[in-house]
């Protein structure tokens, strides 16, 4: 999920072809408080008029509790937004109120429930809360760790390991598997140090999170990089999923593949990684279980 | 010395026998910090020298107080390769009366060794020269000031002009040998304090682009030129010196390492990307027409393999031993391209001149891949476009279009479109480019151009090419 600034008209015009999988517009932080209604209205002009060639919009908006929140709900709504990014959201009140106000927008354009809503957990609250909010709405796509106001209101700082982060992480993976939603990791602002981001991306990969925000197109081939399946992980899938469907055709119930037990767990593992190389593009559609 | 040609400069255009109405010639070389030509026409314009013909190989930003002596009659005609700043937006708006002539590098050469171009006196700026006139780009002494690497520009000038000045700030003893210009074609040597600001002579360690739509295109155009059929051992290749076209070089050094595939010269504009390829043995030689920043301009000085060729050498087209007749591939850029892969690089979307033609024109012509990297848009300009402002590469040298809404292959080159799909990359048509790019500006106004012809194209092999007419 690549960040744009929703004020930069630019970056806004082009975004999609990088490949991000989703495309993050965004009203609250990057747009000063002068510039929050010309901002609104840009992005409702790139959502309405430009071709974004089947990529997924996100639009983060800025909290309903100041005066922009409303009007961005409205704005981004009518221009057919695919996922509204709630920020700083600490409670399941808060997602229900937003909800609400997505409906209501909706309504006044005869298209209910079109809207999904991801949340962005950004204090020690939040993580708290995490499985509530993920809970909170059956628009709930996702939820996502927002760590420079967590840390700050952890009170400590980032560190390059991240240690100050394990539980909000490991908890918003949880939360998210519990719910059934997918789970998004924060951004990592050095763009000098790729070093740095590649191995917070494969931290992050095997804590369990479905994708990471990036600030940068020069960011998104490092996480496919790492998010995209081995040859020899692909290899080794298509071996259990063919072992598993022989298996059932004959009506066994336990398989073994090279010597080892094919249990369950390791059966949607190999169903994950034939995902994952579909969505990379290296194997093709009719490959998607 | 007993034959010392070392003059002022006053005596030595006495010397030249220059009068009204002669050419006279010189080298850009010194790019940005050129002091040469400005010092000169100064100094003839004080003698009283009017109705000059003024033949640079370039002309730029730093060249505008050239303005005062075109009104005040001194100049009245130009040639030249490129023209940007403050002199081109007057000249684009009609300041000479005389179009201005416009050739390619090796169209340059070619005409003045055919003598369509006659050069009555050259003035040649030189980093270093010996009392005779042995002249380099480079000087080994400890007083080197101005620093520009090749002078191969300047070598076509030297042989066929009628009188040769070499202007220098590092007088070295005779003899100032491997030398660049012959003694033997010179007739003054005249000591300056300066002949260029080394600032801005070269802009020091290019740096890789960091602009996503620099690599993107970059990354695209490596893949072109990796499944063009033509990359395999023993290629040659060229590049600009646009982001983009840097960035490529480094993606084909990836691919060149891991198929352990080597290149027998690269030729050209020298930068310090290519003179690293080289010192890491992926590339043979360096074949240097103009040396780009201090590592190129110290290379050229040091190794062996590392050589100057005159602009003739380089890109003539009438001179079948001109180095682009065993290129195989160049990345070049653009202003615009058209739907029929017209290019433009000399003058602007406003119709006002701001470029150079370099050795674009040559270089496509007679290359076997002719790749241009150009992105769709440039802020909100479209560079795909119905048709290009200015004609100055014609579109049947050009075949692979690289922006970053995806590449286009001109239809006359249907195998290279094929090898392409066949590597999986998806080849769009240029008009779908075109009307993209107008999707998202809408349609320009026709730009405000007048009937006076400001400015004269030129084919590489003499012929006329195009106009360009006053703008505003």
């Amino acid at each position: 999920m690549m960040f744009v600034p929703g004020n930069n008209p630019g970056m806004m015009a082009d975004a999609h072809i990088y490949g991000p999988d989703s495309i993050m517009l965004d009203l609250e932080d990057s747009v000063t408080m002068a510039e929050k209604d010309s901002a609104r209205l840009l992005v409702y002009n790139a959502l309405k008029s430009i071709d974004y060639g089947g990529c997924e919009m996100v639009v983060r908006i800025n909290p309903l509790s100041t005066p922009y929140g409303r009007k961005d709900v409205e704005a981004v709504v009518k221009a057919g937004v695919d996922v509204i990014r709630m920020p700083k959201t600490e409670t399941a009140d808060e997602v229900r109120e937003l909800e609400a106000e997505i409906l209501k927008v909706e309504n006044e354009i005869g298209c209910p429930g079109r809207t999904l809503i991801m949340a962005a957990i950004e204090s020690a609250l939040g993580v708290v809360n995490a499985y509530a909010i993920a809970t909170a709405s059956k628009r709930m796509m996702g939820i996502a760790l927002g760590a420079e106001d967590y840390s700050a209101n952890l009170k400590t700082q980032r560190t390059r390991g991240g240690a100050e982060l394990l539980l909000a992480r490991e908890s918003i993976v949880v939360a998210a598997r519990a719910a059934g939603i997918a789970c998004f990791d924060t951004v990592f602002s050095n763009l000098d140090d790729m070093e740095s981001f590649r191995k917070e991306t494969e931290l992050i990969k095997s804590l369990g999170f479905d994708g990471k925000s990036i600030i940068n197109p020069r960011q998104i081939e490092v996480v496919n990089e790492v998010f995209t399946p081995s040859e020899k992980d692909i290899l080794k899938a298509r071996t259990i999923i063919a072992a598993i469907r022989e298996a059932k055709a004959k009506g066994s119930g336990v398989i073994a593949v090279n010597g080892k037990m094919v249990d369950r767990p390791v059966v949607l593992r190999a169903e994950r990684t034939i995902a994952l190389a579909v969505a990379a593009g290296i194997l093709p559609k009719e490959e998607q279980i | 010395m007993r034959n010392s040609k070392i003059s002022t400069l006053e005596e030595a255009i006495l010397r030249s026998g220059l009068k009204d109405g002669m050419t006279v010639s010189f080298h850009h070389h010194f790019r940005g910090g050129d002091k040469v030509v400005c010092m000169v026409m100064d100094k003839l314009a004080e003698m009283g020298f009017k109705n000059l013909h003024l033949a640079a190989s370039s002309l730029s930003d730093v060249h505008a107080p050239l303005i005062e002596h075109i009104k005040n009659g001194v100049i009245t005609r130009i040639s030249t390769s490129g023209l940007r700043g403050r002199l081109a937006e007057e000249i684009s708006r009609g300041l000479m009366d005389e179009p201005v002539i416009f050739r390619s590098h090796g169209g340059r050469g070619s005409a003045i060794a055919s003598g369509e171009l006659h050069i009555d006196v050259a003035f040649l700026g030189a980093s270093s020269s010996d009392e005779l006139g042995n002249a380099c780009g480079y000087s080994r002494s400890e007083n080197a000031k101005s620093i520009c690497g090749s002078l191969g520009y300047a070598l076509p000038d030297a042989r066929y002009a009628d009188h040769v000045v070499v202007i220098t700030d590092d007088l070295v003893e005779y003899p100032n040998m491997p030398k660049s210009i012959s003694a033997c074609d010179v007739e003054s040597v005249v000591v300056v304090d300066s002949v260029g600001d080394s600032s801005k002579i070269s802009a020091g360690a290019i740096r890789d682009s960091k602009n996503p739509r620099d690599i993107l295109i970059a990354k695209q155009a490596a893949k072109v030129v990796i499944n063009s059929g033509l990359f395999e051992d023993g290629f040659s290749i060229q590049t600009g010196t646009g982001g983009a076209s840097l960035a490529v070089v480094k993606y084909l050094r990836e691919s060149m390492l891991e198929k352990g595939i080597k290149a027998s010269f690269a030729l050209g504009g020298i930068t310090a990307h290519m003179v690293k390829l080289h010192e890491e043995g992926l590339i043979g030689r360096l074949v240097d027409v103009q040396s780009f920043d201090k590592v190129a301009a110290e290379s050229i000085k040091n190794d062996p393999f590392h050589q100057e060729v005159s602009s003739i050498e380089y890109a003539s087209g009438m001179h079948k031993g001109s180095a682009v007749h065993a290129l195989d591939i160049v990345i070049l850029s653009a202003l615009e391209v058209d739907t029929d892969f017209n290019v433009n690089v000399l003058v602007g979307s406003d119709g006002v001149i701001r470029g150079a033609i370099g050795g674009h024109q040559d270089t496509a012509a007679d290359s076997r891949l002719s790749i241009i990297v150009c992105p769709l848009l440039r802020g909100r300009i479209p560079c795909v476009v119905p048709r290009v402002t200015t004609l100055i590469t014609p579109g049947s040298s050009v075949d692979v279009v690289v922006t970053e809404y995806g590449i286009a292959v001109n239809p006359a080159r249907p195998e290279i479109k094929e090898r392409l799909e066949a590597a999986g990359l998806k080849i769009v048509d240029i008009q779908a480019l075109a009307a993209k790019a107008e999707s998202m500006t809408g349609t320009p106004d026709p730009l405000p151009f007048r009937d006076k012809v400001v400015g004269i194209m030129m084919n590489r092999d003499g012929r006329k090419l195009d106009e360009i007419h006053a703008i505003g």
